[in-house]
């Protein structure tokens, strides 16, 4: 099976189990294991091909400009991690099946899980960094959502935030390590990067980017000092322990660390950091896991101490250190997730896991016993069961190990941590299952059924197998091993062996087992002192930390955003004006190269007028009404300047934009006050209108300066003059541009003007349905309200004049590809059209009238426009390529006939939509406010007293 | 002509720039539209000025202003159209909500 297939299919699979939670339990279960049992099944049969030594990889260009490829390949590692993955996973479903309350969401919880599974698998494969880190954070996110699943336990909360934070930030430094490895090797594909060893280590970065994929690894895998979110990820279901915390997740630091291995591990850095941080985290998680009385928070710290010795052999840098861990791997997914589904079934049916109150299981679940204990004296490193094996190895790799200069210091220290994982494996077993049974446990336990004992059995099956019979997992180990030095057949002469002799191993792990029972037997006095001993907290550092950062950030945000919008303004202008001083001081300026224009009496006259108007308007601001006028005038004049300066499409625009805008802000007006109160000091006037007036000079001097210089390069508007009709068919060069040269940016601006109106239209829905509904029905008009709202002659005049102006409308449209005009122009008069009937005859009678709902015309305006664009697509053709062709049908001209025509329409329904939809929310909420509207278009309706009259006389 | 354009987007400037540090909604709506209007001239003046010469192509006619600004300018203006109707709406909304058309929140609420 294709590897794109294999990664795919968990997360195409993770839609299936929302959708099939009605049909039952079973069959979400049911349909998680059969997604996760093809991605397996397609996997094997890869497997002829992994053991040949072969590479398989696939790969397709996703963003090459920046280096990210979809390429995926698969050799030994990668493959034992996904089967580990795949194969756990699916034993985890069957588990999580029947260990699932009844209460608990099924479907999101497998949602969950396939994503989850579909990133790690996506991650193992990766052959791209750039793709690892999306799946890496991918891991995050989605062991976020499955720690947190409980969302009523606030330990799960926290929990899954904390794993998130640690996870997350290590996330960010390892992107950082990524890139820098990446530019290094001059490629981010791994196949790459894996043969760029020289490179990389010589390189002065080197350093860098191993600390940043070290703390991205370290984060992930739980390694000292970040070990601590792991424990409190165990809020999380016992599957997703099991899994995740066990199995998986954890592993990818190790994963990763394990891949880089060819050109990260056998620099003195390498060796110190890792080798130190997998120690210290060994024998740490070992100490603390013995004195905890959960026990899950006992695996967890166990699995960190694990996780630990992993990274320590790999840290050594030795082939046979890469052999071990890999080796170790295997053997703790098994033991471990094992041991993790035991603990969910001594939860699951005697209700608490607390090993203070258990002890005497051993009668009571026979089944359980035997699978925890194995798993557990496996994980202690009894011979005849697999965590030995590897044990072994570790130890007598430690033996090899000289760190700082202390040959006897790394030896110590793995003895150390050995017999404190021995010591809690025995208390695991002795205080959980051995000793008298209780009559005080919560519930009354007893072996669950097959559906949650069978997983961690066939698993414990695995520990025994390859205890006894080592050889059986020798080739896997050979395979992978060598995937990870990046050596083909390095290991092929090497075997597992349960006897190597009377070898310092052996004895260190008799000291270890020895010391273990000791120390076991010594656990009351011990866990006294433990108890009495000082240690610093992880959570409360971590919380102390987390709300430090958030006590700054508040301090600096609400110093910097206390509300005050006036402030917020002021501090922005002044920055603008100050930063355009700066690059006014620091830029050159060339010499003046146009021609000054003379300028005329009606070129003054306007400037006049709008200056008047312009002053006008701040002067008598207060006045509400009034300065809606002078604003009027000020946009009149813009328009007259747009005609005068050869601009008649930006005239007819800004001309009638004016007119909705101006409707637009009455309609607003209408509940406003219609006075301005003075509330500003007068010297806080000053300080505005010296603001104010800098900012107008610094533009009146740039606008100046621009305007009597050419342009430093030669503006590309030649090549639109000159194509405008040889390649988009049309003379009106301005609306060329928008339907055919930037049709797409157009389309992105109607998207723009219709999301606008959605928005207004959903904030008056707000408005309408919120607590401002009943002030709306209780308010009085503030103002006197007109006698004759709707007078007959507008009535009447505007019905006269409504086909005039859409045909004006519909000829503008028609025109605009040749002369001024165009849809954003003629969708504005159509508008005004409309909003003319509105005014006139009612809110009532107009919206009778309307067939279609204003959303529906922009949503239609968009479809059109994007379908025009998508047509060219069957043509071979980009997104939105136009074509035109003259046609002649008698008995008319011959006229053109253009695909940015039908775009066109597409501008002209949005802008229609757009405006009408804005007016109309206004207009509903003006209609809220006051009397009932009538339903007649006239108030005084002389046809209507007669008929009123007929009636009376009937 | 040339200073008249340039004193022109500057005085729209500077009137708009008061208004907007006003302290009620409406005036800095105003605001808002006035620097729109300054800046859609500016952009358009960008292209220089041009008398008599509308980008519409006909033959024997060789000079004509420049049409890109005229282009962007246009979609700019309709934008802002639709933007100033969302900002009114927001200040509606909230004299509606709160019966005030103060733009600075209460000092109370502000810590």
């Amino acid at each position: 099976m294709s590897l794109f297939l294999i990664v795919a299919l968990p997360f195409l699979g993770a839609l299936l189990p929302g959708l099939m939670n009605s049909a039952g339990r079973a069959a979400c279960a049911g349909v998680t294991f059969v997604v996760t049992l093809a991605a397996f099944v397609g996997l094997m049969t890869n497997l002829p091909a992994v053991a040949a030594g072969e590479v398989v990889s696939v790969g397709v260009d996703w963003i090459p400009i920046v280096g990210l490829n979809f390429n995926l390949m698969l050799d030994g590692l990668g493959f034992f991690f996904a089967t580990l993955i795949l194969g756990i996973g699916l034993l985890i479903i069957t588990y999580a099946r029947h260990y699932l309350a009844r209460e608990d969401h099924m479907g999101e919880f497998f949602t969950y899980l396939l994503l989850f599974q579909g990133a790690m698998v996506g991650i193992v494969l990766s052959d791209n960094i750039l793709l690892l880190l999306i799946f890496w954070e991918l891991t995050s996110l989605s062991s976020f959502l499955l720690i947190g699943y409980w969302k009523h336990l606030p330990e799960g909360r926290q929990g899954a935030r904390m794993a998130l934070t640690v996870t997350g930030m290590g996330g960010l430094a390892l992107i950082g390590g990524m890139l820098i490895l990446g530019n290094i090797a001059g490629s981010y594909d791994l196949s790459v990067i894996l043969q760029s060893k020289d490179v990389i280590q010589d390189s002065p970065l080197y350093l860098p980017a191993l600390i940043l994929i070290l703390l991205g690894c370290f984060t992930k895998s739980a390694q000292f000092p970040f070990h601590f979110w792991l424990p409190h990820a165990m809020a999380a279901p016992t599957p997703v322990s099991a899994y995740l915390h066990s199995a998986t997740m954890v592993k990818a630091g190790i994963f990763l660390m394990a891949r880089l291995w060819p050109v990260l591990s056998g620099t003195p850095e390498w060796f110190v950091i890792v080798t130190t941080a997998g120690l210290i985290t060994m024998c740490l998680g070992a100490v603390i896991a013995l004195f905890k009385h959960d026990l899950k928070a006992l695996l967890a710290f166990s699995t960190v101490s694990h996780l630990g010795l992993i990274t320590m052999l790999l840290g050594t840098g030795t082939k046979f250190g890469a052999w071990a861990a890999v080796f170790h791997i295997f053997n703790h997914a098994t033991f471990k997730a094992a041991l993790f589904m035991s603990a969910g079934i001594v939860d699951h049916e005697a209700k608490t896991r607390d090993i203070r109150l258990l002890g005497g299981l051993r009668v009571l679940m026979p089944i359980t016993f035997v699978i925890a204990t194995l798993a557990a004296l496996s994980m202690a490193g009894i011979p005849f069961l697999n965590g030995f094996l590897s044990k072994e190895m570790m130890l007598e790799e430690a033996n090899h190990t000289t760190l700082f200069g202390m040959p006897w210091l790394v030896p110590v220290l793995a003895t150390f941590g050995s017999l404190f994982s021995a010591a809690y494996c025995f208390r695991l077993i002795g205080h959980t299952f051995l000793g008298p049974v209780r009559e005080s446990y919560p519930a009354k336990p007893h072996d669950p059924g097959f559906g949650l004992w069978g997983p961690p059995a066939i698993l414990v099956v695995l520990v025994v197998a390859v205890g006894v019979a080592p050889f059986l997992a020798t080739p896997m180990v050979q395979l992978v091993a060598s995937a990870v030095v990046g050596e083909a057949g390095a290991f092929d002469d090497k075997y597992i062996k349960i006897w190597h002799g009377l070898v310092p191993a052996l004895y260190m792990s008799i000291i270890a087992v020895v010391g273990g029972l000791v120390v076991l037997a010594m656990f009351k006095p011990l866990l006294r002192a433990w108890d009495a001993a000082p240690r610093p907290e992880a959570k409360t550092i971590f919380e102390a930390l987390i709300s430090g950062v958030v006590a700054l950030a508040q301090g600096i945000s609400h110093t910097l955003h206390n509300g005050a919008f006036s402030r917020y303004a002021a501090i922005a202008m002044i920055t603008f004006i100050a930063v355009g001083y700066h690059a006014w001081q620091t830029g050159t300026v060339g010499e003046a190269s146009r021609v000054i224009q003379e300028a005329g009496p009606v070129a003054i006259a306007g400037w006049l007028l709008l200056v008047a108007a312009t002053i006008g308007l701040v002067l008598m601001h207060r006045r509400r009404l009034l300065a809606l006028v002078l604003i009027g005038i000020v946009g009149l004049m813009v328009s007259v300047g747009f005609v005068y300066f050869s601009a008649p499409d930006l005239a007819m625009t800004q001309f009638t934009v004016e007119v909705v805008t101006i409707i637009l802000l009455l309609l607003a007006l209408n509940f406003l006050p219609k006075q301005t109160p003075v509330e500003s000091s007068l010297s806080r006037r000053l300080r505005d209108g010296g603001v104010a007036i800098l900012g107008g000079v610094a533009t009146l001097i740039l606008s100046y300066h621009y305007l009597i210089r050419d342009a430093v390069t030669g503006p590309i508007s030649e090549f639109h003059l000159a194509n405008s009709y040889k390649g988009g068919g049309g003379t009106n060069v301005v609306n060329v541009i928008l339907v055919d040269f930037r049709g797409f940016d157009t389309f992105g601006e109607i998207i723009v003007l219709g999301i606008a109106a959605l928005l207004i239209y959903a904030l008056t829905e707000t408005l309408l349905n919120g607590p401002v509904r009943a002030r709306l029905l209780n308010r009085r008009p503030d103002q006197a309200r007109a006698g004759d709202v709707h007078p007959m002659m507008m009535v009447v005049l505007t019905r006269v004049i409504m086909p005039v102006v859409l045909m004006v409308g519909f000829y503008i449209f028609l025109r605009g590809h040749n002369e001024p005009g165009g849809g954003f122009i003629a969708g504005l008069i159509v508008s005004i059209a409309v909003v003319m009937q509105y005014m006139a005859s009612g809110f009532n009678w107009a919206s009778d009238r309307v067939r279609f709902p204003y959303h529906g015309v922009i949503g239609a305006g968009v479809l059109v426009a994007g379908l025009t664009g998508i047509g060219s697509w069957f043509v071979g053709k980009p997104f939105l390529t136009s074509d035109f062709t003259y046609v002649r049908i008698p008995p008319f001209q011959e006229f053109e006939l253009a695909t940015a025509a039908l775009f066109d329409v597409g501008v002209f329904l949005a802008v229609v939509g757009a405006v009408m939809l804005s007016l109309e929310s206004f207009s509903r909420l003006a209609r809220r406010a006051h009397d009932k509207d009538s339903d007649h278009p006239m108030d005084i309706d002389p046809s209507r007293e007669d008929d009123a009259q007929a009636v009376k006389g009937a | 002509m040339e200073i008249l354009v340039a004193s022109a987007i500057g005085i729209l400037t500077a009137a708009g720039i008061y208004l907007v540090l006003r302290l009620r909604t409406f005036p800095v709506i105003l605001g808002i539209s006035l620097l729109t209007y300054a800046v859609n001239v500016f952009l358009f003046a960008s292209g220089r000025l041009a008398v008599g010469a509308p980008p519409i192509l006909r033959d024997g006619v060789e000079v004509y202003a420049d049409p890109l600004p005229q282009a962007l300018v246009l979609t700019a203006i309709v934008i802002s159209f639709g933007m100033t109707a969302v900002v009114v709406m927001i200040g509606l909304g909230a004299f509606l909500g709160s019966d005030t058309d103060r733009v600075d929140d209460p000092a109370e609420d502000a810590s």
